[in-house]
């Protein structure tokens, strides 16, 4: 497969954006944060949803793990793993991709 | 169920009945709605702020087909102010670089576009439209270029199942994001059409094996949304997720549906939005309170352990099938009108019938 988000693995210096037609967003009604994508809403977890306030085409995910550090009292490398984690899921459902 | 129930997620604004194509399994009422009897403006901006408000989260603009409506740039303009994702479900059939331009000024966020067939022929035989297929692949080019995911809908049946493998290599060629290998669903016109439709299991099974390759092929770059034909499944489908539980549908004129079939019911009124709001209607109507949860079902649903899982299947399926409403589904294997089913798929014609197209009156003879 040609697709780099699917193969290459993120790290400290990957770059992302929401794809056209993904976005987060409060819900007031459901007092609930949701990924609205093509044809489905899905609920993001507060966790999730720390990430992806931060996702905006110019901070890096090392730069969106130092801001989390800051906030939380975690261990960076916990929130590193995480962020990891859920950014690459969610670009493997192409509501991120890689800029 | 006397508890409040949760909003909506969604909306499907059905803005018109008016449509280029004639497809004979098309999902709207066998009585189509006239041009004269559709929402103004006015109405349609009020139902999408009270869509907004009260919690629904997608609006699907559709029809017939929406782009009929020369107010449709406006109307997903507005959605979008109220923070509502947008989806518009096209035959493309209208679409060209100023109308597509208009929306997606708008701040339309996806398309859904509809195709007949993978060959331009059987494609616009079925649409029952000469040179469909060609504006349909334009459409697709001019909405990949502008950057607006594209998803691909095909509907499946006898006609074109064979074509499957030919359907999933044009959304690769197309560069639509997702694809939807939809089988028809049989009540309204594709109950009508269903000897012209209805596939048998071996074609089932081919295009099941097409898809699987393909999701194995394309991997995360492609999503394949792939709807079974429930006269071959042994429990029914979660019609619509459980009547009133996660859509409402408005029709063209205002009805306010849980369904796009549900107008087949006889006895019921449907309330509208020129006398109601939806949250009104949503919560408190008997439409929409009638099936909604598990105390209406009868018995073999009542003792059943997947009962909130499927909700008791389609109830204008049931209707059309047993003449009740208020049955079991008959998809299901335990129902007692199951025999319906076997009969339908051991009575399927050697050679598929002529279609009764979908068109105004054409259903008057049934």
């Amino acid at each position: 497969m040609s697709d780099t988000t699917a193969t290459t693995p993120f790290s400290e210096t990957t770059l992302l954006r929401f794809a056209r037609g993904n976005r987060l967003q409060y819900d007031r009604v459901r007092e609930q944060w949701f990924i609205q994508a093509p044809e489905r809403a899905f609920i993001a977890d507060p966790n999730a949803a720390e990430v992806l306030q931060l996702i905006d085409g110019k901070r890096t995910l090392g730069a969106i793990t130092d801001k989390l550090h800051q906030k939380f009292n975690a261990p960076r490398e916990v929130i590193l793993r995480d962020t990891l984690r859920l950014t690459q899921e969610l670009a493997d459902k192409q509501v991120l991709t890689v800029v | 169920m006397s508890n409040t129930p949760p909003p909506p997620m969604s909306l499907l604004a059905e803005l018109t009945h008016r449509c280029p194509l004639q497809c004979p399994y098309c999902s709207n009422p066998l009585q189509l709605d006239a041009r004269t009897t559709e929402l103004s403006t006015a109405d349609w901006r009020r139902v999408i702020e009270q869509a907004a408000e009260m919690g629904v989260l997608q609006v699907h603009f559709s029809g017939g087909e929406p782009m009929a409506r020369p107010d449709l740039p406006e109307l997903v303009a507005h959605a979008v102010s109220l923070g509502l994702y947008t989806n518009l479900i096209t035959s493309g059939i209208l679409l060209n670089p100023k109308t597509l331009k208009a929306l997606s000024d708008a701040g339309l966020d996806h398309v859904q576009l509809s195709f007949q067939d993978a060959t331009p022929e059987q494609a616009d035989y079925i649409g029952g439209m000469a040179g469909a297929q060609a504006k349909k692949l334009e459409a697709a080019r001019l909405i990949v270029e502008d950057g607006l995911p594209l998803t691909l809908n095909f509907v499946i049946h006898r006609q074109n199942a064979e074509r499957v493998p030919a359907m999933l290599q044009m959304a690769e060629t197309l560069g639509a994001r997702r694809v939807e290998i939809a089988h028809t669903q049989y009540y309204g016109w594709g109950l009508l059409n269903r000897d012209a439709l209805l596939p048998s299991r071996t074609q089932l099974e081919e295009t099941e094996r097409a898809v699987a390759q393909a999701r194995a092929r394309f991997g995360t770059r492609i999503a394949i949304d792939f709807v079974t034909p429930d006269y071959y499944a042994d429990q029914p489908k979660p019609c619509m997720g459980g009547w009133g539980q996660r859509f409402l549908n408005v029709s063209p004129s205002g009805k306010v549906l849980p369904c796009h079939a549900a107008e087949s019911i006889p006895g019921l009124h449907f309330p509208s939005v020129q006398e109601e709001t939806l949250a009104a209607i949503w919560q408190n109507s008997p439409l929409f309170t009638l099936y909604r949860g598990t105390d209406w079902m009868p018995e073999p649903c009542q003792s059943c352990a997947f009962k909130e899982q499927d909700w008791g299947g389609c109830r204008c399926q049931a209707l059309a099938l047993t003449g009740n409403a208020s049955a079991t589904d008959p998809v299901c294997e335990r129902a007692p009108g199951h025999s319906v089913i076997q009969q339908a798929i051991a009575n399927r014609p050697a050679v598929p019938p002529a279609f009764r197209y979908r068109r105004y009156g054409n259903a008057e003879t049934a």
